[in-house]
């Protein structure tokens, strides 16, 4: 590589001048956006009333509350406190089992490769779309109001969630799947059904089991927060906990799912090591 | 293997038979200890199933005298719309469209300031947070603790204490939307920092760059096309998260749907809840064009 004098930029400079300097129309097109940006950005500030005096008061409260969080204390409801999140999991382990399970066909449909039909699959992906649209708190909202408080409000509401994602996910994996094994098995002679099971499943099954593991990990946080609605769990009684001012109990809570979530995902991580 | 040494001649005296019984018997000995560990996982999944089955009420007389409950809901919310008068029917449904089309924006404004408050933050610590890029490790570590301490704790607790600390309103959701983006945004960020090319880092650390400048001269121009990637992506979770916020009283649509369900208004909640899907539908469908544009501009670029 040559070293570039100031004399040889300068006839670069003379020659291809798009390099040193962008068009005026892209710099007026970025400064623009830029500032639409800005706009807005401030717009929002404004709107939801960021003064600087709230900003001040809301830290120096934020600072008493973490005051009185310290030290973080079970007090006598240390068993009720383990249970509770005991039901936070079984609510998301059978809420994502029951997705994953009612997932599976609905991948299958989903699927380019399997059904062929462009306004089907168009569809039944924006319907994907649409239950995806709705977050999980909501979902839980409406099973309490269809099947009343607890738990079951919650399982369901899970499975609701993400049944419909997870479909999509499983159709992503099934529409990406190698053709070969699909042929070769095929070409041994064998049926549909058994294409199923030894071209595409084991091509298909860790990915699904994989999703099916990070559903389970996203779950077990929302299923932590259902129970403010009313949907069973830890949720529950943390925002009881916070209603009625005991500081050291709420962070005991929040230290609790804190664990239990690093817990979990360190479990699902070595799964999905060993799977995939 | 085996066919390598008997061509040798060494193990010439052991015959085709023989060979092929040891195959057959450590086949079997494989399938079985492999049957052994499916059966195992499968044991403990479903010990694992019953368990939770039991902890959460979960019953079959209860699912099936709930799903219909549960239909009857879904089927109560719907509007009566006819055809002969379908436009007024529309108007009835929609009757209170200025006030919840502005909620809506407080919604969307919410998960926007939320996202670039969060974004900022996030492309704050994600430095100190990449392995390659910081040499102490005690900076390291306590970067990467903060992230995950953001971004572990649910946003509606974050949202229930700011909602304490800063009162009711959308600023207080607005906060948890920063905070919990700031720690998951900071994680993907340094993903994508550590796998940067380290060719541009060390150009600048030999043209005697400090640490800032190495970052955002070596660091920032190629990870930058990512970093957007992941702050649009974001940037629709947070709309859908906000809408949620307004439970705990933290602004937005969430909180009049919220009113709507716990007075059984039903027409109104499917009215808010199509509304809301139909928001995030269109931000889905306009963040992933950009993302698209993006990454494909990169690609040109490295072309």
């Amino acid at each position: 590589m040559t070293i570039a004098r100031h004399a040889d930029i300068a006839g670069l400079k003379q020659t291809n001048p798009e390099i040193f300097a962008r068009p005026l129309s892209e710099r007026l097109r970025d400064g623009g956006l830029w500032a639409a940006f800005l706009v807005v950005f401030v717009f929002g500030l404004w709107w939801i009333d960021a003064s600087p005096m709230r900003i001040v008061n809301g830290l120096s409260k934020l600072g008493m509350l973490v005051g009185l969080m310290i030290p973080p204390w079970p007090g006598d409801g240390l068993w009720d406190y383990c249970l509770a999140m005991l039901e936070t999991l079984a609510m998301a382990f059978l809420g994502t089992a029951i997705a994953a399970v009612v997932a599976l066909p609905l991948g299958f449909l989903g699927a380019k490769n399997m059904v062929p039909n462009w306004l089907f699959h168009f569809g039944l992906r924006r319907f994907f779309d649409a239950f995806r649209g709705v977050d999980g708190l909501v979902w839980a909202l409406i099973f309490v109001s269809a099947v009343g408080l607890g738990p079951f409000a919650g399982v369901l509401a899970i499975a609701v969630g993400d049944m419909m994602v997870l479909g999509k996910l499983f159709a992503e994996a099934i529409e990406n799947v190698d053709k070969k094994p699909v042929e070769g098995v095929r070409a041994s002679g064998g049926g549909g059904l058994h294409v199923m099971r030894l071209g595409v499943l084991p091509q298909v099954f860790p990915v699904m089991i994989s999703h099916v593991l990070y559903f389970f990990e996203s779950n077990v946080r929302s299923a932590t927060i259902l129970g403010i609605v009313g949907a069973g769990g830890v949720g529950l009684q943390l925002s009881d906990r916070m209603r009625i001012n005991n500081w050291q109990e709420a962070a005991f809570i929040i230290l609790l799912i804190l664990f239990t979530v690093s817990v979990i995902d360190n479990l699902s991580r070595r799964i999905r090591a060993k799977l995939v | 293997m085996s066919t390598l040494i008997s061509s040798n001649g060494r193990l010439s005296s052991t015959t085709r038979e023989e060979r092929l019984l040891s195959f057959e018997g450590r086949y079997r000995q494989q399938r079985f200890t492999r049957r052994a560990w499916t059966l195992l996982y499968g044991a403990l999944f479903v010990a694992a199933l019953v368990a939770s089955i039991v902890v959460s009420d979960f019953s079959v007389p209860g699912l099936v005298e709930g799903l219909p409950m549960a239909w009857n809901y879904v089927a109560g919310t719907l509007p009566t719309l006819t055809l002969e008068n379908f436009f007024g029917d529309l108007a009835d449904w929609y009757w209170g469209l200025r006030f919840w089309l502005r909620l809506l924006v407080e919604t969307i404004l919410m998960g926007f300031v939320g996202t670039v408050l969060g974004g900022v933050l996030a492309l704050a610590l994600c430095f100190p947070a990449s392995r390659n890029l910081v040499e102490n490790t005690g900076i390291y570590f306590a970067a990467r603790r903060a992230l995950e301490f953001f971004r572990t704790v649910p946003e509606l607790v974050f949202a229930l204490i700011f909602v304490f600390a800063f009162g009711l309103g959308p600023f207080a959701g607005v906060l948890a939307i920063a905070v919990h983006t700031a720690g998951s945004l900071g994680k993907l960020f340094a993903e994508i920092n550590e796998n940067a090319d380290p060719r541009p880092i060390e150009g600048v650390r030999a043209s005697g760059g400090n640490w800032p400048m190495i970052m955002r001269l070596g660091v920032v121009p190629q990870a930058l096309p990512n970093y957007v990637s992941y702050l649009l992506l974001r940037f629709e979770i947070n709309v859908r998260g906000a809408s949620a916020l307004g439970i705990v009283g933290a602004g937005g649509i969430g909180q009049d749907l919220y009113v709507a369900i716990r007075q059984f208004e039903y027409t109104d909640i499917s009215a808010k809840m199509l509304l809301l899907i139909l928001t995030t539908f269109v931000i889905d469908i306009i963040c992933e064009t950009i993302r698209h544009r993006l990454i494909g501009a990169d690609l040109t670029q490295k072309a």
